[in-house]
């Protein structure tokens, strides 16, 4: 279980000199389990969107739900990876990893358990009595994917997860976040500004525009990686190497350049 | 010159600093320019100094006197840190109760502890509770405010992430936003304990009968100007040592984070 449904979603911002409209008639299906990456230019909106379901922020006008339900305020439910991981760095990584289950009164024999698996499957079983600061920053990123899956959600919300990643570490993570993925499935809103990441990790992808921040058009990628068979390639670089992989690519680069050149005229 | 000016001889200026205070201290004290009586000299200070650590005055070694000063100091301050601190992490989390405390907090906070004085003589007597309620007086302020403080300005992003994983009201407090506000609560005791020694001798020159202050008063009485400056000087070490303690437990929990080397 996890659909999640924008419906007709605007938000204005008031201030002194009028209203901003930051978004308008957002619609948005991200079916159960499926992986929807939202790319768009900065200011379109896209990270609004994410808080939404999140339930930090309020829409002025349609709703987010989740499962017919309309989001009001946050929840496990709904992890959320943060571009700047948000780690609290009084706790050690287990202690990170362990706060949600322990609010959520999971019995210490259970959370011990669940604890070594995300922890082994993330490869961190050697950092577990670290602190965040003891630790790069792809090491961070990882602890704060292994805090979200931990709690099992249906949704996971990814803010730019790799943004304040090194290229290298970024590649890694991505091909660790595909693997994570495929084998434990879950309903993904992945933010990037990252075409190729968008193309590489997604079901489809949603492209947004600005003022007002709007859904310009949705990609499917699942249909074309499945007849292309990407998932036989293991490495990032063979997969972007495809000529359908570079297709879709150019595709999205040419709908968000529109976008650019507009905004120059 | 210019070389040994440079800031990272700290312990160095410190010591010209203190040397050139010494000097000049003893030489308006032996020119004649000011009876004896009225600035003895530095010599003559220490020695009373290290005669009053051995030998009692009004009821008590110096050693004493300062011992019940510490004592009475370690009630109050302790009272201000248990009500103080916890109450302005509440009132950094809980909107109703800042609402509700803030105004009335405001109007309190700026009588100066001294001017409890009658108050607490009258409610708590002159032994001990007295003097704990004017300590509290001054140390409380600043130990609610840099909580309060400390509380309100949490990463937001911290907050929203626990927020995310479902954390409670209490354990927000607790887990999130007392360790995030562990530097400026300390930065805060730092303040509150110089204000409530501060406020805890000027107590005792007015009601006890025991502690440094009503050695310096008797002091006072005696014309023995040198058991006054020696007051002051324990007075002066004590404070020291206190900040000290808290500076030393500043710098184990930043480093034991990573913020400082």
């Amino acid at each position: 279980m996890g659909a999640i449904r924008f419906d007709n979603v605007g938000r204005v911002y008031g201030g002194k000199q009028g209203s901003v409209e930051a978004l308008k008639g957002v619609h948005l299906d991200i079916a159960d389990k499926e992986f929807m990456a939202v790319v768009g230019p900065s200011g379109c909106g896209k990270t609004t969107c994410l808080r939404f379901v999140a339930g930090f922020d309020q829409p002025t006008s349609g709703t987010v739900s989740v499962d017919d339900v309309r989001v009001t305020s946050p929840g496990p439910d709904r992890a959320v990876v943060f571009q700047q991981f948000a780690l609290m760095p009084w706790k050690t990584v287990r202690g990170n990893i362990e706060l949600g289950l322990r609010n959520n009164g999971i019995a210490r024999a259970e959370r011990d358990d669940r604890i070594e698996r995300i922890l082994a499957l993330m490869n961190l079983t050697s950092y577990a009595d670290a602190f965040p600061h003891q630790l790069s920053g792809g090491m961070q990123q990882r602890v704060s994917i292994a805090r979200a899956y931990v709690l099992d959600p249906d949704v996971l919300l990814m803010d730019e997860p790799f943004g304040a990643l090194d290229a290298q570490t970024r590649v890694v993570m991505q091909e660790e976040l595909v693997r994570l993925a495929r084998r434990n499935p879950r309903t993904v809103m992945f933010i990037t500004h990252a075409v190729e990441e968008a193309v590489y990790l997604a079901d489809r992808v949603a492209v947004m525009a600005r003022q007002p921040g709007r859904i310009k058009e949705i990609l499917d990628i699942r249909s074309v990686r499945e007849a292309e068979r990407w998932d036989e390639h293991e490495k990032i670089e063979d997969v972007m190497d495809l000529e359908s992989f570079v297709h879709l690519r150019t595709q999205i680069w040419r709908s968000l350049r529109q976008e650019k050149a507009m905004e120059i005229a | 010159m210019t070389r040994i000016l440079k800031t990272d001889n700290a312990f160095l200026l410190g010591t010209i600093g203190l040397c050139s205070f010494l000097a000049l201290w003893t030489l308006l004290s032996l020119s004649g320019l000011v009876p004896r009586l009225f600035l003895p000299s530095p010599v003559e200070v220490a020695g009373r100094f290290i005669h009053l650590l051995s030998h009692r005055f009004a009821d008590g070694t110096l050693l004493d006197h300062l011992w019940a000063s510490m004592l009475r100091f370690a009630g109050g301050f302790g009272l201000a840190v248990l009500i103080g601190v916890p109450l302005g992490l509440l009132m950094g989390w809980f909107r109703l109760l800042d609402d509700i405390v803030t105004p009335l907090f405001d109007a309190v906070r700026f009588i100066a502890p001294i001017a409890w004085v009658p108050f607490a003589a009258l409610w708590f007597g002159t032994g001990i509770g007295g003097p704990i309620m004017i300590i509290f007086a001054g140390a409380f302020p600043p130990c609610l405010i840099n909580a309060y403080r400390g509380a309100k300005f949490v990463d937001p992003r911290l907050i929203e992430a626990a927020r995310m994983l479902g954390t409670p009201d209490l354990r927000m407090i607790s887990e999130v936003l007392l360790p995030s506000a562990v530097p400026s609560i300390i930065a805060g005791l730092r303040i509150s304990a110089g204000l409530g020694w501060q406020s805890l001798v000027g107590a005792e020159l007015i009601v006890a009968s025991t502690g440094i202050g009503y050695m310096m008063v008797q002091g006072q009485g005696n014309v023995s100007t040198t058991t006054v400056m020696s007051g002051m000087i324990g007075i002066g070490i004590i404070g020291l040592v206190i900040d000290i303690v808290l500076r030393g437990a500043e710098t184990a929990i930043l480093r034991r984070r990573g913020l400082a080397t």
